[in-house]
């Protein structure tokens, strides 16, 4: 297991690998279709990304005596925000992606030349995932988006997540589709044949 | 029906809807536990499933939603002969938008041509009620709650298919049925169960698909043809090594489920549903009183 501390400098960031199992501790902005539209469309962010951590996640948020409290935290699928992320690791300096189901080409991409990595969180473990979210210090652009769209800054602490795209030029989704792929077509020839003399 | 006896109904519908949001049958908690143990140690598919585990538990103890996708409704209710069907359809739905307003379902439904949410849950096609009259004298309600992830990685094959070497027959279907799981990758939340339907059309396949789901995880098919084709399907798919979130290992599926509709000489469809980890599924029997009597999975 990785610990993964603020603050994410790019070293910290280039030394992780494809596949590498990480505990996240710092600060990390929520941050799903409509921010990443508005951000890909040239407008600034009311809070600086540089060095900073995006969830694509629409979490489920209370206020409980006068506090927030983030009661479900599953990541949202990724591919969605595919069209505008690179640009906004570019231009925004964002440090590494969290969220579910991978990403394209264009991120990757991204990722090696500015120095970012796309972190695979569990999809669907919306309690375990809350319960890493020690604070939620403020959100921005409440109104503006709605609770699940707008961007929500979480204090987490060993948040768990996989390495699925390094800042090497590696897809862990890209090797596992390869290999499944070819398992399939060894598969796919057996089929219809009689079984071999055991 | 007296009022009273109408509020109880509803509420006993409400208990339904938390408990299949908050809590997995012990039978897919059992399957999620063979595959943790299926994995090897410090793995990221044993990672993957551990977190699963945990989010299984704190799930129940906090009765609160698994997912934060609290899905597709559907609804699988047997009822005497004797109750007004029209009445139970309005229970269940004020139920949904109870269960809603209590947090048990996220407001999960939108309208299709203007993006609106109404916050309810309740509105063209949702919740989906399968009613049936019977001539016992309790009504039965199963609830699925199906995820959206899990449900876009579906897909349906009509054979043959030149794509994928898929001809009319068993080993045609076997080959659908494979090739669905390396399209999904990880993508639908897995490690996954199919829920598959060979023939129908293209409505009822994916309609009886979904029904595959209500069988318990280890329970045999009663049709041996397809009992085989469900384990050699369930072995062979784990092989593909895509493994928990698609992380590789050797859990890619906990389950195949199988069933057969005839079709028409000129159709052959394979309707293949995907159901993710979270397979959200329970069922009661309740009196027409409105009390739960047993808890059927
Ligand atoms: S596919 Fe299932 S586990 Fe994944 S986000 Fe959707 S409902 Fe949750």
């Amino acid at each position: 297991m990785i610990q993964l501390a603020a603050p994410f400098t790019e070293e910290k960031i280039r030394s992780l690998k494809v596949g590498d199992m990480v505990e996240i501790s710092g600060v990390i902005f929520t941050g799903r279709d409509a921010v990443h539209k508005w951000l890909y469309e040239g407008n600034e962010p009311p809070v600086s990304l540089r060095d900073g951590i995006i969830y694509h996640c629409g979490p489920v948020v209370m206020k409980k005596k006068g506090q927030w409290v983030v009661t479900a935290a599953g990541p949202t699928t990724s591919t969605r925000e595919e069209p505008y992320q690179a640009t906004i690791i570019e231009k925004h300096g964002v440090r590494a992606v969290i969220g579910k189901g991978g990403m394209g080409e264009k991120t990757r991409q991204a990722c090696q030349k500015f120095g970012c990595v796309y972190l695979h969180a569990v999809g669907g473990a919306a309690q375990v995932l809350a319960e890493a979210i020690k604070k939620v210090r403020t959100v921005y652009m409440l109104e503006k988006f709605g609770s699940p769209e707008a961007i929500w800054e979480l204090e987490v602490e060993n948040f768990p997540v996989v390495v699925t795209i390094d800042s090497h030029g590696n897809s862990l989704h890209k090797d596992i589709e390869a290999e499944s792929a070819q398992n399939l077509s060894k598969l796919m020839q057996q089929i219809g044949k009689p079984a071999a003399a055991k | 029906m007296t009022s009273s006896q109408q509020k109880k109904l509803q509420e006993a519908f409400v208990e339904i809807v938390r408990k299949t949001s908050a809590e997995l049958p012990q039978d897919v908690v059992d399957a999620v536990i063979e595959g943790l143990e299926r994995e090897a140690k410090e793995s990221r598919g044993e990672y993957a499933l551990k977190i699963i585990q945990k989010n299984i538990e704190l799930a129940k103890k906090k009765s609160q939603p698994l997912c934060q996708d609290t899905g597709s409704i559907l609804f699988y209710i047997h009822y005497p002969r004797k109750l007004d069907s029209e009445l139970l359809t309005k229970l269940v739905k004020k139920a949904v938008v109870s269960a809603t307003k209590k947090g048990f379902l996220r407001q999960n439904s939108v309208d299709s041509l203007t993006g609106e949410n109404n916050g309810t849950n309740v509105g063209p096609g949702t919740p989906t009620l399968h009613l049936e009259p019977w001539k016992k004298d309790h009504i039965e309600v199963k609830l699925m709650l199906k995820g959206g992830g899990c449900e876009n990685v579906g897909a349906q094959y009509s054979l043959p298919d030149a794509r994928i070497g898929a001809g009319r027959d068993l080993y045609g279907v076997k080959k659908c049925i494979l090739d669905a799981v390396q399209q999904a990758q990880g993508k639908g939340c897995g490690p996954g169960v199919l829920g598959v339907i060979v023939g129908g059309d293209r409505a009822t396949g994916y309609l009886a698909s979904k029904e595959q789901f209500l069988r318990k995880m280890r329970d045999k098919n009663p049709n041996p043809v397809l009992s085989k084709l469900e384990e050699e399907c369930l072995q062979e798919a784990n092989q593909l090594g895509i493994g928990p979130m698609g992380f590789g290992g050797k859990t890619t599926l906990m389950g195949v489920k199988i069933g057969a509709l005839n079709r028409l000489p000129a159709s052959f469809f394979v309707s293949v549903s995907y159901m993710c980890w979270a397979f959200r599924r329970q069922g009661a029997k309740l009196s027409t009183q409105g009390k739960i009597q047993k808890w059927l999975y």
